[in-house]
This record gives structure tokens, sequence and C-alpha cells, in this order.
């Protein structure tokens, strides 16, 4: 049996996946110790590649650790991706040929992301490049999860386009416009965070953003009851939206229980992490609901929620 | 892809670059020390103001510091280190105020002052935990500790610095150029070690101490107003009118209940 020619790099866009969720964490975790600033050159720490890792530098230096090792991923990862689809046949070129692209893609996001972070050591923390930078990482993590279903045998075995979907608005338009809301709702988290500004327009953001997932789980269900991927989809946004909301609430409660203390308090660093990495989850959430709802729902058809029955892979 | 990715690299590098000339609008450091265009201040003329600074009610408690994560720190500490923000003095008083005057001195030059201010790093806490200089004066921050610190002030109107400082390591000289009440210095590796660095472009402030008072010397006749900063009660004003060789004595106090919160 021949193997699929994405077969190790999905596994390998997954492993980079997982590594950039947990730089997320690492980078969340500077953030909510204060510890920004604790190295005060770059791109070497304290003039060299290991530090004291004490206090603060543990996790800025740690951070940066694990931010080049996803760098060293990327690059591989993008001449990977480069290398597998030059190979494919002519005739299947058309189809496939942006994704080296998009490995591409991520990695000028990830180097970008390193200027992003030095910028904002070099200067100080300014809100706009934390804030960007904090953003752009979002970015990323969800490119590479991106990737990862693009090389999945399920996005290879799908031949895509059986649903169709006459309802106003288009289950592409609330899933793009669900993902643009997510986005600029973490920009809205990061620039509080940051300091930028105050909580309200991220407790906006958060009102909207659950409104718009809502109505996008629930139009998954209701359109196309009987699509495995689909209502799995609509599952994992609600319990997604709902434990975030639990974090988000939870992440405030404690910020005012530690503004007290002389310094950062566990439960407050735990929960703002969480919170922080589990928008990202909402986010990559998001992003692959709607490239699934891209593959199999055709925008323009003849009937509403019932599915066509499902071709093979071999159609 | 090579050309793509050096167009990329060259679009990355411009952005870099630009971002790095906006900065973040740091003032710059031509700005006047200190005026020494002025005459003298006639010290045969000149009067003090003395006083104190009182708190009325009962201080908050100070709040005991986790340095588990820094043995060389706790070691140094037989109890608990303990938050400095509200530190009452000796009587009612209230130490760590920064009290200064306001009025005209345009008139007045001021010698330089070239002796060196202090701030150590001690246990992780910085000693003293507030402190005045001049424009222009030189600090000197030292490393008592056997780890390393950073020492980040976070002004206003003066320019932001961050050094590191690793055990043993030669005194950190800086100088700041513009008045300024009061500046936060912070340690980020250590998160709870705050200090606050108030600069003046004249010699008229005291930071009280164990007994709350001050006496601030030479001052020329004049209506000056007298102000009282604390980290947390923030400022206190009175009005003070000095004749010649007079002294006059000044009472501020701050309501324990009135902190501002972070």
């Amino acid at each position: 049996m021949t193997p699929r020619p994405h077969q190790n790099v999905h596994r390998f866009a997954v492993f980079t996946a997982a590594c950039t969720l947990l730089l997320l964490i690492a980078g969340a975790l500077v953030t909510s110790n204060d510890a920004g600033l604790s190295v005060p050159d770059w791109p070497l720490s304290y003039g060299s590649l290991a530090p004291p890792l004490v206090g603060g530098i543990f996790y800025e230096h740690g951070h940066r650790v694990i931010a080049s090792f996803v760098g060293l991923l990327s690059i591989v990862l993008a001449v990977w991706l480069w290398r597998v689809e030059s190979r494919r046949p002519p005739a299947e070129r058309p189809a496939k040929i942006w994704l080296r692209w998009l490995g591409v893609a991520a990695l000028g996001a990830i180097v970008a992301q390193g200027l992003l972070g030095g910028l904002t050591v070099l200067f100080f923390l300014p809100p706009s490049v934390s804030s960007a930078h904090a953003a752009l990482a979002q970015l990323f993590f969800a490119t590479v999860a991106s990737i990862a279903l693009f090389t999945s045998a399920w996005w290879e075995k799908e031949t895509g386009f059986w649903l169709r979907d006459f309802r106003s608005p288009s289950i592409h338009t609330l899933a793009l416009a669900t993902v643009a809301a997510v986005f600029v709702q973490l920009i809205l988290g990061a620039a509080f965070r940051h300091k930028a500004f105050g909580i309200i327009p991220h407790l906006a953001g958060a009102v909207i953003v659950t409104g718009l997932i809502f109505w996008l789980a629930g139009a998954l269900r209701h359109r196309f009851p009987g699509v495995p991927e689909l209502r799995f989809a609509a599952r994992g946004l609600h319990i997604l939206i709902g434990v975030q909301l639990l974090l988000g609430a939870a992440a405030w409660w404690s910020r005012l229980y530690a503004a007290s203390f002389p310094q950062p308090i566990p439960v407050m660093v735990a929960l703002t992490v969480a919170h922080v990495v589990m928008g990202a989850l909402v986010l990559v959430g998001t992003v692959l609901v709607t490239l699934v709802c891209y593959r199999l729902v055709q925008p323009a058809g003849a009937l509403v929620g019932s599915p066509e029955p499902r071709p093979s892979a071999a159609d | 892809m090579s050309k793509s990715l050096w167009y990329f690299a060259a679009a990355v590098t411009l952005a870099a670059a630009m971002m790095s000339c906006g900065g973040k609008g740091q003032p710059s450091e031509t700005a006047p020390a200190a005026n020494t265009a002025g005459k003298p201040v006639d010290s045969a003329t000149a009067g003090t103001v003395t006083g104190s600074i009182k708190l009325d009610g009962t201080p908050p408690r100070p709040k005991n510091i986790n340095m588990a994560a820094e043995p060389n720190c706790s070691k140094q500490h037989s109890t608990p280190a303990q938050t400095e923000d509200v530190v009452p003095g000796d009587g009612g008083t209230l130490q760590n105020v920064v009290v200064y005057l306001k009025g005209d001195f345009s008139q007045y030059s001021f010698p330089p002052m070239t002796a060196p201010v202090t701030i150590d790093q001690k246990g992780c806490q910085y000693h003293p935990h507030v402190l005045a200089l001049q424009t222009g004066e030189p600090l000197s921050v030292i490393n008592s500790d056997q780890t390393t610190h950073n020492i980040h002030p976070v002004p206003k109107d003066n320019r932001e610095w961050n050094e590191s400082q690793p055990p043993g390591a030669q005194p950190i000289m800086q100088t700041f150029a513009r008045p300024e009440v009061a500046i936060p210095v912070k340690c980020n590796v250590h998160p709870w070690m705050k200090s606050y660095i108030a600069v003046f472009n004249n010699p008229y402030f005291e930071v009280t101490g164990k007994d709350g008072s001050f006496t601030i010397k030479n001052v020329p006749p004049g209506t000056y107003t007298v102000t009282a900063w604390h980290e947390d009660y923030g400022s206190s004003e009175q009005s003070v009118t000095i004749g010649p060789s007079e002294s006059k004595s000044v009472t501020i106090t701050f309501k324990a209940s009135s902190a501002a919160s972070d």
C-alpha cells in the first residue's frame, strides 16, 4: 500500500501545532508573571544562550528557547511541504500547489513574530507591539493547524461539495464572520493584557463572539443534521466557548483578587494563562470548522439541510 | 521560492527598521539638566520649611512577600519580607513621603550635584524604597544580592531604561534629565521589587524617614506650595510663605483609608 504523500508531513504539522500551543502557554506565562523585561537584551539573554534561570528570567528565556524550537520546526515544515508538493504529478498540481505557499507563510509569520518579540523587549513593551506579538502568535497557530488539516487523511479523502446551503447568511459567511470576530476578540484581550485599554471592549467582544459561535453551531446542527463532522464541530464549538467564558470570568475574578498581593499569585497566573490558551483554541476551532465547511458545503444548490448521498473517496 | 523569501525578509526588515525609528517616543536626553543661568540663593536671607507628615487612621497591614522562588534572598530575612508601600513612622507619622516645594525658582541657580545617590538591591528589596534626587544628579545602582536583578524605571517624562545587574557587577550609573514625581522602578526578575524615584530641578525636597519629619533649608523668601507625595495616597498640598531668614513648620496629614487602588 502506497503511503499518502502527506502522511508524515501531516504528523509533523500536528507536532508543530502542539509545540506552538506549548509556545503560547510559555508566552502567556511571561505576561502573567510580569517577566517580559526580565531579560533586557535581545536576541541573546544576558549576552548568552544560557542565562541564570532565576525569577522572571526562567519564563522569558524559556519562552525564547521554545520559540526558537518552533521556528526550526517551521523551517522544516515549509521545506517539507514545498518538496512534497513539488513531487506531485503535474495533473494534481493546480489543486494543491497553494499548500506549499501556506508553509512559507507560516515560516514568514514565525520570523515576523520573533522580530516583534525582540522589538517589544527593546522598546519596553509598547502596548501596540506587544498586542501585535500576541495576535500574530494566534495567527501562526491557526496557520499551522490549518496545514495539519490540509495534510490530513480526511482532507485527502474528501472529494468535497456534497452539501448545499441556501440559507442566508450562508454557512461560509457565518463561519468567516465568526473567525473574524474571534480574532478581533483575541486582539482586544491582548490589548487589555498589555494595558492598551480597559476591559470593556473585551467584554463587548465576548458578547459578540458568544452570539456568533452559538449562531454558527446552531446553523451547523440544524442545516446539516446528518453530517458527523459538522455535528462534532457544533458540539466542539459549544464546549470551547463554554469553557472559555468560564475561564474568562475566573481569570477576571483572580485578577481582582490578586491586585492586593505584592506579586503575581499562582491562581491568577494559571487562570489567565488558561484563558489565553483557550482563546487560541477557540480561534483554531472556528478556523478549522470554517475550512471544513468550505470543503463540504457548496454555497448553491437545490435543497436546504438535506445532504445528498455522501460520495465515496473513489468517486 | 528563494526570490519570494528574499522579498518577504526585506519587507519584515523594513517594517522592523520603521518601528525602531518610531520607538516608544522616548524623550531625548538633551533637555537642560538644571538651571545654571540664575543667581545663587542668598543664604543670609534664606529660610527653612520644616514639618512632619501624619497618617490619620489605622494603616493597612503590610503584606508578606513570597520569596520562595529566590532562596538567595529569602534566607536574608529572618521573618518574611513585607511590602513597604505604607510604612508608619513614629508617633502617627508616615515614612517614604516625598516632600517638596512648588514655586518659581527660575531666577536662581543651583550648584550641580555630583555625589551619587545610591539605591541598593539587598534581600530582593530596594533600599531606600523611595528616593529623591536632582536632574543630572548621578544615581548609583548597586546589587548586594547573590542573584541577578534588572532595574527598570518606568518614567513618563524621562528616558526609560532597563539594565541587568548580575551579582558582583559594577554599579550602574544613570541620571535623569527632567523633573518627575515619581518614577516607578521595578525588577522584572523579582516582580515584588518596587521602588520610586522623584526627580527635581531644584534642591527643595526631602523624603521622610522614621520620624516622618522633613527639613528643607536655604529657601529664598517667597510663597510656595509644600507638596507631599506618597505612592498610595497621592499628593497633598499646603501653602506657606517664607519671610527673610524665617522658619515655618507645616504638617500634612494623609487619611489612612484614602489609598489609591492598584
